[in-house]
């Protein structure tokens, strides 16, 4: 049983090697996220996330079937997404696509919803991106029932009407995949996740912590009014990201070009003002280790941490030699979070642990509470 | 206390917008010696405010200036007129403030330009981007070109920045647009209220 898990987050982009100036293709990009996944279980890691996106220069449009290839390949790791559309994709083929997923890597994923923000992808997808929050809220309420109910008569305003639908198959040993809910900044989302119980990830990447306290707390607070347990007993899973070497100043030297030339903030503040002020960490393994643990002062003590590796144009090469560098840390962080972790915070939900709990819950007399 | 700050995002040493902020804030507090001014001059933010438009969060001490505006019950902002508009120095800077950092704020606008035919862009540029920011806007606009500086109308300046501060302190005695700027989120809104509550129309 592992009470934090730890893993990594691709968002499949194809970007530009500044150093090399070359580009790869989308299918080694492809080939090259089933490798880093592989890797990810070789070098101890519990989870490998991949995002879902619809446009260049991204490539992992079909995260189901990524995720199932990589399944086949690894035995312990958990496979997730970061994040599964919840807006611009039908709720039934979802709850088909990763009931599907579930059965075949034997309860062995999650998944994590989001709303994506790029306007233009809804219609191609048959939605209005102006309802975003709307879709995100009524298309979550059907996923749900879904998977939850046997069989299912449901209307709303977004898709048609369905009449005694079940959908198939259902889920494995009658507990749906856990879910988590990403966002940033909008508190419908971590209501929707207080809501029903689910978890919360920030993706803690681009911004200054302050960015993401607010609605980490706000989900606490509503988990708890909704009955699900103590506010520091929610679910909570964090982003992060990282250069290491074993020497700080070579880390640095190596990562700048590719911070410099980065998508996201590339051409902007300055490498050093950016680890001063955001969670990025470009340094040594005891640095990445000490600003790590901070995070759990900040956000209090969570379930899940991932990393965002591959990135930037960084090589393959490279990627990998980080992963490796991940994987030593490793446990340094798990002992560090575990002793600091007071005994009644939840440990990180699996499948496996779902089900006990289920079944605890159905032998436990009536009128009497069980906790999971 | 009533706190009013002061912004300006002249360029140049020597600028006539400093110099226009300066009397404007002078004028406050000759009518209004309580009143707690403090002026922020935009020039040395610029690199942080472009960063900001990069990376969408400001760095610390661009914060303390946002932390200043949402402290503060009303602002005075001056900006150079370049090409028919206020400058991009200016403008990035409000881009870069949180949404309701000014919503019920009471907000003087100058500006200064090199001729008296840019005056118009206080009305046309200035005005709707506090509009939009939800402030409350003194009717008089103090615009200065370089006709104001010289001894024919200097009197004529004056006596606008007098007329402009009067409405400014008019309009912090009375109750404002009666609204500001909330941390909280709102539990009752119609999509909120959906989630718990799924045949919610």
């Amino acid at each position: 049983m592992t009470s934090m898990q730890f893993g990594i987050f691709t968002v499949g982009d194809v970007t530009r090697d500044p150093i090399a100036g070359t580009t790869i293709s989308e299918h080694q990009r492809i080939k090259n996220t089933v490798e880093i996944a592989k890797k990810a279980e070789e070098v101890g890691l519990d989870v490998f996330a991949t995002g879902e996106h619809h446009n260049p220069p991204f490539v992992p449009s079909s995260p189901t079937t990524t995720l199932a290839y990589i399944g086949a390949q690894t035995e312990k790791l958990l496979l997730s997404t970061s994040t599964t559309l919840i807006t611009t994709n039908d709720p039934v083929k979802l709850a088909e696509d990763y009931a599907t997923l579930q059965h075949l890597v034997d309860g062995r994923m999650d998944l994590m919803l989001g709303r994506g923000n790029t306007a233009p992808v809804y219609p191609w997808f048959g939605y209005d991106g102006s309802k975003a929050v709307e879709l995100t809220i009524e298309h979550y309420q059907l996923l749900r029932r879904l998977w939850d109910e046997d069989v299912v008569s449901w209307e709303g305003k977004f898709r048609t009407s369905l009449q005694s639908f079940t959908a198939t198959p259902r889920p494995l040993d009658g507990v749906a995949p856990f879910v988590w809910h990403g966002s940033i900044r909008t508190p419908e989302v971590a209501e929707l996740a207080a809501y029903y119980g689910d978890g919360y990830f920030a993706n803690n990447i681009f911004w200054p912590k302050e960015h993401y306290i607010r609605l980490i707390n706000f989900y606490r607070q509503r988990y708890a009014h909704y009955g699900h347990g103590q506010p520091h007993q929610a679910i909570v899973g964090l982003g992060g990201q990282f250069f290491m070497r074993k020497n700080s100043q070579d880390a640095v030297n190596e990562f700048r070009p590719y911070f410099d030339n980065a998508p996201v903030y590339g051409h902007g503040p300055s490498m050093e003002d950016f680890t001063e002020q955001t969670p990025l960490t470009v340094g040594s393994p005891q640095q990445f280790i000490e600003k790590t643990l901070t995070f759990a002062d900040y956000f209090g003590d969570y379930q899940r941490q991932l990393f965002l590796v591959d990135h930037a144009g960084l090589p393959q090469k490279i990627v990998l030699e980080q992963l490796d560098l991940l994987g030593e840390v490793l446990p340094t962080l798990r002992a560090e979070f575990d002793a600091r972790r007071p005994a009644d915070v939840p440990d990180a939900p699996t499948h496996a642990a779902r089900v006990a709990a289920r079944d605890a819950a159905l032998e436990a007399p009536v009128g009497e509470q069980v906790t999971a | 206390m009533t706190r009013v700050v002061v912004v300006s995002a002249g360029v140049s040493d020597a600028s006539s917008s400093t110099l226009l902020a300066g009397q404007i804030a002078s004028a406050i507090t000759r009518a209004e010696p309580a009143v707690s001014i403090e002026k922020v001059e935009l020039r040395p933010f610029a690199h942080d405010v472009i960063d900001a438009s990069i990376t969408g969060f400001a760095s610390p001490r661009l914060q303390h200036v946002h932390d200043l505006l949402g402290q503060a019950d009303a602002l005075v902002v001056v900006s150079p007129i370049y090409k028919a508009s206020y400058t991009g120095l200016f403008k990035a800077f409000f881009d870069a403030i949180d949404q309701d950092v000014l919503v019920g704020k009471t907000v003087l606008l100058a500006a200064t330009g090199g001729t008296a035919r840019h005056s118009l862009a206080m009305d046309f540029a200035m005005r709707p981007l506090f509009a939009y920011l939800q402030a409350v806007v003194v009717p008089t606009g103090v615009f200065a070109s370089p006709h104001d500086w010289g001894s024919d109308g200097a009197g004529a300046l004056a006596s606008r920045v007098e007329r402009a501060v009067g409405e400014l302190l008019s309009l912090l005695g009375g109750s404002g647009s009666g609204r500001s700027a909330s941390d909280d989120i709102d539990l009752f809104s119609e999509t909120m209220l959906s989630i718990s509550d799924p045949r919610r129309e």
